[in-house]
């Protein structure tokens, strides 16, 4: 067959460059989890409690099972010996409940998977769900966190009546001096109210025994296959090399799909007892009630600053709704809170205490963000108190506390070291964008005018490429394998899962360029871990900034192997690698890739020490994380009479490092932007005080429309990364993490003449409505 | 108890015999094999699901398969012409107007009805258009320019 390898002398890294994943997707012919067909393929059908808390005194699945087309029904006792459900976070003292996959006796939130129907299609497995009786004891039940440690609450697990899942403290530099020498001290109590991650694609699972080979095949919508290999096999009871995961088409994750469920090793389970392929799809209803939630923090913050507003201490108290189990990574959420206390500035003294709190509800685990957008929240609203007690322009507070240009390596009070920063550079770039001395004359003239607009500020700093692996659960290294194969086409294979972020794209890129070879000779594979060599996920912003440096050094390596072949070929010992061909120094005869990659498959003759093909695999361990920051401002005018919000501008300048790929990095930051209005303006989990989730469905959830998002003003500034060869630092959370302190800064700085100091997320026209109404006072 | 029905779907003629039931998206994904059409909410809320029926732009979760018997349906498999990509799906793959993909058949069925009614739409009769269809990955803007770019070539 023949090949053209192109040759180019183009650079591709830092193109707008659009993406090569895009053709199947929108032609519709990408193959997502419920695409796939088997033959003989049975659907399941989950039953889940309705009750928040209740004994389980009895299930008769006989009704089920004699429904023509059912093939089985499994509950709890059938399923006792798989899992439990893992928790890979571990902290000093954690109480750990036993995550059976299908309830025992008892459930402790709606939604807790009870039963199983396996059936030949979907529609009778729903129908012989609604014919599974079980018999209910409901308990009383505790959702809010704070009344969850309030003496006398129910029990969510019976063994820990205090619903106490542990306690963590941290402590930097010496905090009670700063306190008492403090000219000022600000406090306030600030919310980070529990989110629905919402990817558009619900979880979904296809799982298939090979009973002659004792090998099962999962198929799942996961950010992590790897990982889910590892524990599955675990829960199954299975050698891990007989277990294959592989993700499809994955349409969204937002951390939501980075977890081992129930589901997934149940669906293994079903497949391993019925010798037939099983599909299951989560429904939306259950993607709201089942699938992790984000968030969930109720914060205490007091802030200690001199009267020129140099911020000097810091205390916080973080209760986290942890919900009724710990999911993957649960309890250690609010961690990455404490670690980003400071936000940008130079404080060094800190003090933080996590309660972590049982509640009858979904668990909370890693939504986009994952403890930095509640730290960032709490931070930024924390130094606009504190400029608003000082008098000061919240712009001059964050000039006078940003961690300076000079300091960097910075160590921070709570033992991060930051790679590299210049925290003015995106704010003035901001406040140059919006006009910002133009807009206070403007905001003066509107308020004599009675008019209420407000400018908010947001200055963010962020933990992304996740990251050393001491400071991860499960190793946060990534791998790449970069194989020149011997028509000289070039295929990449990454441990990274990504699902939307376009690695496909920016991996080729970046491929392309090293080896001097087309865009098109290069193919990037991933999601399979019978085809890709072990790798740990995407999430918390490490895809290029792990992944990339990992196929950055693979081909390095390669390189090195590519010359040894070119120098042999032109029989030169003084050769160099160079848009896509070996060319001898002296005489300046060349020899293409395509033509090294022949000899180096063939093997006439090898070069002195080296072996045929052209494979190389890096697994690249971080020295540290990166820390992208940047400048968010949200210009706000509410009306008095509905309490309706309109968001003027919205200018975002973000540092997230080198860009690869400039159109990429727009579409996260505005993706990230609109996730962050979501939480400020409209979205909220609740529960209500018996365990319901009474925002069960986008009729009731408000997720944001294409009408309500103000045109994004996005622009960026750089500065490299010195922490990884391609310079970049992660930018899939820099919007959401920014965006939410912006609004809400914006809209508490427009209804500050009425009084208002803070308000609480989301800022429904409800809420607003009232304050305005009571000057200030709901 | 099932019904016979015939349609046309993407300009070919079919027939098939369903419960009165199943849903026309079920319909088009299991049966008639077009997994283009997503499901992502099932309650007529996302748009993941939208085909045109008739020429107008619906959401198949909601309609069953037997109330398109005699009609004609176009999906996202439909759009593409001779190997030519349809404007709206160039537009989309040159704006970056999509990430994971999951909601763009929808949204980029709907993006089409907004252009066929509305040629000169401006960005926030785009964006109105647009409420139908939930996005969770882009932020929508670069939807916005795709179906303005589009719109222009049209």
């Amino acid at each position: 067959m023949a090949t053209t390898i192109t040759t180019k002398t183009e650079t591709l890294v830092g193109k707008r460059i659009r993406r090569r994943e895009d053709p199947r997707l929108i032609t519709g012919t990408a193959t997502y989890v419920d695409d796939i067909q088997m033959p003989g393929m049975r659907h399941a059908c989950i039953v889940r409690s309705p009750h928040g808390a209740a004994k389980i005194k009895s299930i008769n699945i006989k009704p089920a099972i004699d429904l023509p087309g059912v093939a089985a029904v499994f509950i709890g006792k059938d399923t006792e010996k798989v899992g439990p459900v893992p928790c890979g976070a571990s902290l000093p003292g954690l109480r750990v409940p036993h995550h059976h996959i299908l309830a025992m006796d008892r459930v402790y939130f709606v939604g807790h998977p009870v039963a199983v129907v396996v059936a030949t299609d979907r529609y009778i497995a729903r129908d012989a769900a609604d014919l599974i009786e079980v018999d209910y004891e409901p308990l009383p039940t505790v959702t809010d966190p704070e009344k969850a440690i309030a003496p006398g609450a129910p029990a969510v697990h019976p063994e820990w009546p205090d619903n106490t899942a542990f306690t963590y403290h941290q402590d930097g530099g010496d905090v009670d001096k700063a306190f008492a020498q403090a000219d000022v001290v600000v406090k306030q109590r600030i919310t980070s109210q529990r989110l629905v991650p919402a990817a558009m694609e619900t979880r979904g699972v296809v799982a298939e025994w090979h009973a002659g080979d004792r090998a099962l095949t999962i198929q799942s919508s996961t950010q992590i296959p790897h990982l889910l290999r590892s524990l599955l096999a675990m829960m199954l009871g299975l050698e891990e090399n007989r277990l294959r995961v592989k993700t499809p088409e994955v349409g969204g994750g937002f951390g939501s799909k980075l977890n081992v469920y129930a589901e997934e090793a149940l669906m293994g389970f079903i497949a391993m007892k019925i010798g037939k392929p099983v599909k299951w799809i989560e429904s939306r209803r259950e993607n709201f009630t089942c699938t992790i939630q984000g968030r969930g923090h109720v914060d205490y913050y007091e802030v200690a600053a001199k009267k020129d507003g140099t911020i000097t201490g810091i205390k916080l108290k973080l209760i986290q709704d942890l919900g009724a189990y710990h999911q993957l990574l649960t309890p250690a959420i609010p961690t990455l809170s404490v670690l980003m206390m400071p936000g940008i500035y130079n404080c060094r003294n800190i003090r933080a205490d996590i309660v972590g709190v049982f509640t009858n509800a979904v668990p909370t685990d890693a939504y986009r963000g994952a403890g930095r957008p509640e730290a960032t929240h709490g931070i930024e609203r924390m130094v606009d108190i504190l400029a608003a007690e000082l008098k000061m322009d919240p712009a001059d507070i964050r000039r006078k506390n940003f961690v300076g240009n000079e300091a960097f390596p910075y160590t921070t009070a709570t033992g991060l070291t930051y790679d590299s920063g210049n925290y003015g550079a995106p704010l003035e770039k901001a406040l140059d964008t919006v006009g910002y001395k133009q807009l206070r004359e403007e905001q003066k003239k509107l308020r004599a005018e009675g008019r209420l607009m407000g400018i908010g500020l947001s200055t963010y700093g962020e933990i992304c490429a996740m990251g050393p692996s001491p400071a991860t659960p499960a190793g946060g290294w990534e791998s790449a394998t970069v194989k020149i194969e011997p028509s000289g086409t070039v295929t990449v294979m990454t441990g990274a899962s990504p699902h939307g972020q376009g690695e496909e794209t920016t991996f080729a890129q970046i491929a392309a360029d090293e080896l001097g070879v087309g865009i098109d000779d290069v193919l990037v594979v991933h999601g399979d871990t019978a085809v890709v060599q072990y790798g740990i996920g995407t999430f918390g912003s490490r895809g290029t900034a792990v992944g990339g440096a990992a196929l950055y050094y693979a081909i390095q390596e390669l390189k090195k192997k590519i010359a040894k072949y070119g120098a042999m070929l032109l029989g030169s010992e003084d050769v160099s690698f160079t848009g896509g061909a070996c060319v001898d120094n002296k005489t300046g005869k060349s020899v293409k890739l395509s033509e090294i990659a022949a000899a180096s498959y063939r093997a006439m003759t090898l070069p002195p020490g080296e072996t045929p093909g052209l494979v190389a695999t890096n697994f690249w361990e971080p020295p540290n994380f990166t820390f992208p920051f940047g400048a968010h401002i949200v210009v706000s005018e509410v009306d008095r009479d509905t309490g309706s919000i309109s968001l003027k501008r919205y200018v975002a300048v973000d540092d997230c490092g080198k860009i690869i790929n400039p159109l990429i990095v727009d579409g996260q930051v505005h993706g990230g932007v609109v996730q962050g209005l979501g939480q400020a303006l409209w979205e909220q989990a609740v529960y209500d005080d018996g365990g319901q989730l009474v925002t069960g469905e986008f009729m009731d959830y408000a997720l944001p429309k294409a009408s309500g998002i103000p045109w994004i003003e996005s622009s960026h500034t750089e500065t490299p990364s010195p922490v990884n060869p391609l310079g970049v630092k992660g930018v899939g959370e820099a919007g959401t993490i920014g965006c939410s302190p912006a609004v809400v800064n914006s809209v508490v700085d427009a209804l500050s003449p009425l009084g208002v100091r803070h308000i609480d997320m989301p800022l429904t026209p409800e809420k607003i409505w009232n304050l305005v109404q009571t000057g200030g006072k709901a | 108890m099932t019904r016979n029905i015939t349609l046309t779907i993407n300009g070919k003629k079919r027939s098939d015999t369903v419960e009165p039931r199943m849903l026309l998206v079920h319909y088009l994904r299991e049966v008639a094999g077009l997994t283009g059409p997503h499901i992502a909410c099932e309650t007529s809320l996302c748009g993941a699901c939208t085909v045109h029926v008739d020429g107008k732009a619906i959401k198949s979760c909601t309609m069953f398969a037997v109330q398109a018997d005699g009609r004609e349906v176009l999906t996202i498999e439909g759009l593409e012409a001779n190997g030519k990509l349809d404007p709206m799906q160039e537009a989309f793959w040159n704006e970056h107007a999509l990430q994971c993909g999951f909601c763009t058949p929808g949204m980029i069925m709907t993006a089409k009805q907004i252009v066929e009614r509305n040629p000169q739409a401006t960005e926030a009769e785009i964006r109105h258009g647009l409420d139908g269809n939930l996005c969770r990955c882009t932020g929508y803007q670069h939807i916005v320019n795709a179906v303005k770019a589009a719109a222009a070539k049209a």
